[in-house]
């Protein structure tokens, strides 16, 4: 009964909020709302990252540019909202919305031309990606020093959780598909898992660790899948350059025209092609679809006040349940990542098994002979 | 024909949507053929529940990475 009543009273909550606001509508009417410009607010990078449920102040990360006289480095806050800084002799200023760099930091030249500079800042995802190499790096060193502390202990509470993740998917993805030469690979394909699981479930938490849409941004996504294809074709066997260079196929598909080559080597750019959207579709859908829904709730709201009520419940029991989907596709699409990863690694390290097979089949047909003969 | 081009021009919306809408009926006719096998494999060997759970969960996430590049291509669309 008392968790009844407490779902009643959290609707209740939810429809009368927007009625307690009805009167402020009518003078901020003026300000319309641009779904497209917040959903690609939310979805995109900056230079400041926002202070946790206040949009309007941002804790300030260092810009770093080169330009057109060497470096300069200065705070965010120096540029957000439209301000301009002059460091020595030249004046920097976010590009603005009518500019083909808009939400990039230029320097303006004396004529007001807008110049780009060489930008290396710590923007939002860039001090992301540097907090979750510290989540990942402090667990996995903190499971290492308990186990090199008490080498036949087995870890409890936390670290008993992170020892079976890891045992979860060393055995399930990484030594099932490349047997023996598992360990070789085993911490580049573990480090991939969890650095992709930590970015996935930070980009869910509203605040200010979380917050930062990292793997919904196709540059970090790429750079894992170029990872793998490094790894993959820098660890491979001869016999798999042999098949794609010189596949075991009649002459005229290679000879003169190297057609079945050139399709081999489309394949191997495909495969981690593949990687990166796969990872990148599903995380930045996942957030998209749960921003529209919330903004559903102001888009109805500026039409109509009691649109407006009814929609936030069902928006609100929508986005909950978006939001829980994307828990479960965080790990999925991590753990699909990293077994196709090893999967292709696996592929590309195979032994010249099936031309021993062809030998035997051939020795057993000639046994087969001799002894009817 | 550069004329009849320019007019349809707007119906670039239109296509957009008209492909994510097949992009997700391939993508539920590909999961729900993967999860009906994987259900009948359970039912026929109970005990083989946990791989044929997380073989089917893998597939399904190859299924949908193509209904994904599908929706891609849409949101280029609407974009470029």
């Amino acid at each position: 009964m008392t968790r009844l009543k407490l779902i009643i009273i959290t609707l209740l909550i939810a429809i009368a909020a927007p009625f307690a606001h009805a009167g402020e509508a009518a003078d901020t009417a003026s300000s319309k709302i641009n779904p497209k410009e917040i959903i690609f607010e939310h979805l995109g990078d900056r230079y400041g990252w926002e202070m946790p449920f206040d949009h309007h102040h941002s804790i300030p990360l260092p810009i770093i540019v080169v330009a057109s006289d060497g470096l300069h480095c200065f705070s965010s806050a120096c540029v957000e909202h439209g301000k301009s800084y002059k460091d020595g002799d030249i004046t920097f200023c976010i590009a603005g919305e009518d500019s083909k760099y808009h939400g990039k930091v230029v320097e303006i030249a004396a004529d007001g031309e807008e110049i780009k500079p060489l930008d290396f800042s710590i923007t939002k995802n860039a001090c992301a990606l540097f907090i979750t190499v510290l989540i990942v790096a402090g667990i996995m060193l903190w499971l290492a020093a308990f186990l090199r502390k008490h080498p036949y202990k087995a870890p409890r509470k936390g670290l008993g959780g992170v020892e079976a993740c890891v045992t979860f998917i060393y055995d399930g993805a990484v030594k099932s598909t490349l047997g023996p030469k598992a360990a070789r690979f085993a911490p580049y394909l573990l480090t991939v898992f969890f650095f992709i699981l930590v970015m996935n479930l930070t980009g869910l938490v509203v605040i200010f660790p979380g917050g930062a849409n990292l793997t919904g941004n196709i540059a970090v996504t790429l750079v894992l899948a170029i990872c793998t294809f490094l790894v993959t074709n820098l660890f491979a066997n001869k016999h798999y350059w042999k098949e794609i260079l010189w596949p075991d196929v009649p002459l005229w598909l290679k000879f003169p025209l190297p057609i079945m080559p050139v399709i081999e080597i489309f394949g191997m750019f495909t495969k981690p092609a593949a990687l990166t959207v796969r990872l990148f579709a599903n995380m930045m859908g996942g957030h998209m679809i749960v921003i529209t829904l919330t903004l559903l709730i102001f888009i109805f709201s500026a039409i109509n006040p009691v649109a407006g009520g009814a929609s936030t419940v069902v928006s609100l029991i929508f986005s909950i349940f978006m939001l829980l989907i994307d828990v479960l596709v965080s790990f999925i699409q991590a753990y699909v990542f990293t077994l196709l990863s090893a999967i292709f690694i696996g592929l590309a390290n195979e032994e010249h098994g099936h031309e021993k097979e062809a030998h035997t089949a051939k020795e057993i047909g000639k046994d087969v002979v001799d002894a009817i003969i | 024909m550069f004329g009849l081009l320019a007019e349809i021009a707007p119906l670039v919306g239109l296509g957009a949507s008209f492909g994510a809408g097949i992009a997700a009926i391939g993508a539920g006719l590909g999961i729900g053929k993967i999860g009906s096998a994987a259900m009948e494999a359970i039912a026929r060997q109970p005990e083989a529940a946990g791989d044929i759970r997380s073989n089917m969960i893998v597939i399904a996430a190859l299924v949908e990475g193509v209904a994904l590049f599908a929706v891609i291509v849409c949101a280029l669309a609407l974009f470029l």
